[in-house]
């Protein structure tokens, strides 16, 4: 299956980047394969609006089954859920441990967002 | 990391001195100046500037020179009246943009069949990280007649909250704009504690209503506290009973003091510039804001404190 | 005296007078005077004129409606939105109402023909009557941020034939150029302490901006300094008048009072400004 992790680098050992509009990369990892792709994100870390509208458009294109994240505000959770994709928040850790522990049955997906948005 | 943002409602009311002596009183709190139409936070604190670049919000249309052949088609899409004739609109003379009535969404670009108008993105003003003696600022310009307030708020707050987690600061203090709109609304957002600074005043007591209700809307937890209160006693009273009624605290009663201004003109806040009434008493609601903030107990029933002699 | 034009009351700093000035204009002046209270977040004006409300309407935004079955999810209206207020996953839209703006970009790119617009209501316009002054305000919905459409509502429903005051928002961005656009007048009120002058020259940078001719009112005139003096001088921007600090005032204020009529001398000095604006402008 496939997983996206909000990330503050490249790799799996780098942090899980608790905000998830403004993450700096999206690691998409593929569990059966131990495949992984890097998504930059850097222009939603700039942009002055949406960014948790557009960060989830981009995590929809990888069509995954779980994101995991740190929080998520309301405008971007509906978008990811109307892609079909649940939503893990107030993971900390890195990336690869983010995956394990979805791996191994011990996270579960939340019902609603987790904090308010920000203005945009 | 606790984040405090003061807003009034109705402008005037003493946002911004509270926040310059809850920056003295804070001992290194992160200060984050939100009002970015019209910041003044800054002239209390002589700032040093660290860092500093450009803000850029959003786009804005231009007519290329000489490419304009008068069709009038961006005009008649342009739901913001933003576009400036050379001529009668039968004449067929070039248009140009109104860059201040722009609102950069993009439809004449489009709908041009000459493609001649650009779209570029624009700087809106300027944002500062500054060193002050009460710890560290960061503040912006908006600017000439800009738009895209509450982006440059949530770029200040952003900031503000980067520099507390780097340098281990727990609290962030924001002084807000006036009213209830876009800059408001961005500073409030996710805030941990709202403190509506109000006077007693037919328009002060309208207006605070209004805010009590946007900080509700939000969710965010809110706390009053009435300047100037001795102006009009009845009125405070009026204040207190609204606010009982919305379950809302009072952290105190400030009472009009022309120490304050005499504080500003000397630029500094009240509380540095002696012990006057005023002074006293801010020191009393930073107590109280603070034990809210940390959810510790409050000394509960405000009427026990800051009495005014 | 002035007997026609528009004239706008505004200022940076907020508190220092723009309400109680621009009311108290409309009392003082000759009818037919009409005050169109443009400060949509949070309305004064009426706490003095006590108007007599005899029109009501909702104001909107138009934002998009997908039709659902013509909407093939190519995403183009998402793309060419400018404030990611669409958002397209698998094969729906999302339309985020709040970040609309009302440009009609999405209407016009969809190749499908599928968006129509709805009104999305973000506060209300009232119109009415105090005595002989026509009065016009708005109220924006709590939680709503975009203030300019209102305020532009607003504007427009004012009957010009006579002077037509505006009583603007503080500050100096979008909301307050929308209020103060097309006046011909603006008189920029404020006090001399440091944050008065601060905002006072944003202001004034503001209204030349806008090209519109200004004048200044120093309000509490007896608690600061020269500086807002100076700064007028200095800039060519002409004090039409200075009012001194007086608790009297400030008491009458609070209370909701018509100051011309509860203060001594008070209607006077507006009387003064009124005559000396028409001289500014001309």
């Amino acid at each position: 299956m496939k997983v996206v992790v909000s990330s503050s680098g490249e790799t799996l050992e780098d942090p899980v980047d608790l905000r998830f509009g403004r993450a700096k990369y999206f690691l998409s990892v593929d569990t059966d394969t131990g495949d992984v792709q890097v998504v930059n994100n850097t222009q939603n870390v700039e942009a002055m609006q949406g960014a948790g509208i557009q960060a989830a458009q981009t995590v929809a294109s990888q069509s995954p089954e779980y994101l995991i994240t740190g929080h998520c505000g309301p405008k971007a959770f509906s978008v990811l859920r109307a892609a079909g994709i649940q939503i893990v928040v107030g993971f900390e850790g890195s990336v690869g441990e983010a995956v394990e522990a979805l791996k191994q049955g011990r996270l579960k997906p939340t019902e609603g967002a987790d904090v308010q948005g920000h203005w945009m | 990391m606790k984040e405090l943002v003061v807003i009034s409602g109705k402008g005037g009311t003493g946002k911004t001195s509270v926040v310059a002596s809850f920056a003295a009183l804070a001992e290194g709190a992160v200060l984050a100046d939100c009002d970015v139409d019209a910041a003044d936070l800054h002239l209390l604190l002589e700032p040093r500037v660290l860092e500093r670049d450009r803000f850029r919000g959003g786009r804005v249309a231009v007519v290329r020179e000489g490419a304009c052949t008068g069709c009038g088609s961006c005009v008649e899409h342009c739901r913001f009246e933003a576009f400036i004739h050379a001529g009668p609109p039968w004449s067929r003379q070039p248009v140009r943009v109104d860059p201040i009535a722009c609102e950069g969404c993009g439809v004449c670009v489009r709908v041009c069949p000459e493609k001649a108008i650009d779209f570029p993105e624009k700087v809106n003003g300027e944002w500062f990280v500054s060193s002050t003696r009460h710890g560290p600022l960061v503040h912006a310009r908006l600017g000439v007649a800009e738009s895209n307030s509450g982006k440059l708020v949530t770029l200040v707050r952003q900031k503000a909250r980067e520099i507390a987690e780097a340098r281990s600061r727990d609290l962030v203090i924001i002084d807000g704009s006036p009213g209830i709109g876009c800059p408001v609304i961005a500073s409030v957002g996710g805030a941990s504690l709202v403190l509506a600074v109000t006077e007693p005043s037919a328009s002060g007591i309208h207006d605070l209503d209004r805010v009590l209700s946007l900080a509700m809307h939000f969710r965010i937890p809110v706390a009053v506290c009435v300047n100037k209160h001795d102006i009009n006693l009845d009125l405070t009273q009026s204040i207190e009973e609204m606010c009982g009624e919305k379950k809302v605290p009072i952290v105190g009663r400030i009472p009009y003091d022309l120490g304050v201004t005499r504080a500003q003109l000397r630029g500094l806040s009240a509380v540095e510039a002696g012990d006057g009434p005023a002074a006293r008493c801010i020191r009393h609601v930073w107590s109280e804001t603070t034990k809210r903030l940390w959810n510790q107990s409050t000394s509960g029933r405000y009427k026990e404190a800051c009495e005014y002699e | 005296m002035r007997t026609h034009g528009t004239i706008a009351v505004a200022s940076g700093k907020g508190g220092t007078g723009k309400t109680t000035i621009c009311t108290s204009l409309a009392f003082v002046a000759d009818p037919p005077v009409c005050l169109l209270d443009c400060d949509v977040e949070e309305p004064n004006a009426h706490i003095f004129l006590n108007p007599q409300i005899e029109e009501s309407r909702s104001v909107g935004i138009p934002v998009p409606r997908v039709d659902a079955d013509r909407c093939t999810a190519c995403g183009e209206c998402a793309r060419v939105c400018q404030y990611n207020a669409l958002a397209v996953v698998k094969d729906r839209v999302l339309v985020f109402g709040e970040l609309c703006h009302g440009c009609g970009g999405c209407r016009l790119a969809c190749p499908e023909d599928a968006i129509t617009e709805e009104d999305r209501p973000i506060g209300s316009l009232e119109k009415g009557r105090s005595g002989s002054i026509e009065f016009v305000h708005g109220r924006l919905e709590v939680g709503e941020a975009l203030s300019p459409p209102l305020i532009s509502a607003v504007r427009k429903a004012g009957n010009r034939s006579g002077l037509t005051l505006i009583d603007a928002p503080p500050g100096t961005s979008c909301p307050v150029i929308e209020a103060v656009r097309g006046s011909d007048f603006v008189v920029l009120v404020t006090e001399p302490t440091p944050f008065g002058v601060n905002d006072l020259a944003l202001a004034a940078d503001m209204v030349q901006a806008l090209g519109i001719p200004a004048g200044v009112v120093i309000n509490r005139s007896n608690i600061g300094d020269e500086k807002a003096r100076r700064f007028c001088s200095e800039n060519g921007i002409p004090v039409l008048l200075e009012i001194p600090e007086d608790r009297n005032l400030a008491e009458a204020y609070s209370r909701g009072d018509r100051l011309v009529d509860a203060v001594p001398g008070y209607g006077e000095r507006i009387r003064a400004l009124l005559a000396r604006s028409g001289e500014v402008m001309g």
